[in-house]
């Protein structure tokens, strides 16, 4: 399962970062790496992007970025 | 605009000097101060207030050398020792993703600033730790700006600064910026790291693999005899082990060290520092 793939309100768990990009690092110094709870605390009118709640500070990602993250429940 | 590049003289016998030229080719104006002290941390911490609570209207507001990225300087004395402040741009890390995290991580590394205040969020301390782990790969000189424990309080935080301080082996200074606690405690840190007071032990990160830390070792030695005065081999080694694009080609073409001028306000610097 992938983060873009959680609904509001549910956390998981971050098992993978797929993204091979330069945002890769950025993902990571912002404290999005393997093991880190994360939830999705509420989304933009279109869906896109997403506010995502990762170690107590709020991160908005697009849509393209959190499918590639790995979760799980 | 001309691009030119300005070598760093290798010599052992005048670190002052050459301290100084570092910081003048940084566009830093040297003069009448005894530290200079630079400010990091990421944004939205409260770097400005803090900025700001230790400068007062002493300021001077430019941009970093070639960059479209502002920079505040400022100065404030603390029992008879003139300080030097100077901001650097908020950021999450010193990888060099953005030209922010460049600009930090050159004036931390070739700087040398003699105190780095790293203010940290009290309320998401996690990511804070994170950049102030890799200031403390680059430098011991650090005191840690715990910032906005007001709103750490109100969130029922609490933080132990004792044992903080002990695990990172630096000052930890709890304060509220914005209500202006702490910022005289953050002063006598400052002025004690600066003085060589504090018996700093900065935790350095050591890596449990054997291969990645004899690799490390290598390359840091290798490093020592090519680049002999180079302000932290192992953290340029761990650049290289990573794939650090500029650190890689820095090395390539034996411009590590070297700081490029780029614009006509830091050669404005140089000119008046002479």
């Amino acid at each position: 399962m992938t983060l873009d793939m959680l609904a509001v309100g549910q956390t998981a768990t971050i098992k993978n970062l797929n993204n091979q990009s330069t945002e890769r690092r950025r993902l990571l110094d912002l404290g999005i790496l393997p093991g880190t709870p994360i939830e999705n605390v509420m989304s933009s009118p279109l869906g896109d992007p997403v506010a995502y709640r990762v170690r107590n500070s709020v991160v908005a990602l697009r849509r393209e970025q959190a499918r590639l993250i790995e979760i799980e429940e | 605009m001309s691009t030119q590049a300005v070598t760093i003289k290798q010599c052992g016998g005048c670190a002052t000097d050459c301290h100084t030229a570092q910081l003048t080719k940084l566009g830093i104006k040297v003069r009448n101060w005894d530290f200079a002290v630079a400010l990091a941390g990421n944004p939205n911490t409260g770097k400005s207030t803090i900025f700001n609570a230790l400068t007062g209207l002493r300021q001077h507001v430019g941009n970093w050398a070639g960059k479209t990225v502002s920079r505040a300087e400022g100065a404030f004395n603390f029992e008879d020792k003139k300080f030097k402040l100077v901001d650097l741009p908020g950021t999450y890390s010193l990888l060099s993703t953005s030209v922010d995290e460049e600009i930090a991580r050159d004036f931390i590394l070739f700087g040398k600033p003699d105190v780095t205040v790293v203010v940290a969020d009290a309320t998401r301390l996690e990511r804070s730790l994170h950049l102030v782990l890799q200031i403390l790969e680059i430098t011991n000189h650090v005191v840690v700006a715990l910032n906005l424990m007001d709103e750490a309080e109100r969130d029922e935080m609490t933080i132990d600064v004792r044992e903080l301080t002990r695990e990172l082996g630096v000052p930890v200074v709890p304060m509220s910026a914005r209500r202006g606690t702490g910022v005289s405690e953050l002063l006598k840190a400052i002025g004690k790291v600066a003085a060589g007071q504090f018996p700093l032990q900065a935790r350095q990160i050591r890596y449990e693999d054997k291969k990645l830390e004899s690799a490390i070792e290598t390359l840091t030695a290798q490093l020592g005899e090519t680049f002999a005065d180079l302000p932290n081999a192992r953290w340029v080694a761990l650049r290289l082990l990573e794939g650090d694009e500029s650190v890689i080609n820095a090395v390539r073409t034996k411009t590590l060290g070297t700081l490029k001028i780029e614009n006509s306000f830091s050669q404005l610097a140089l000119s008046e520092a002479r």
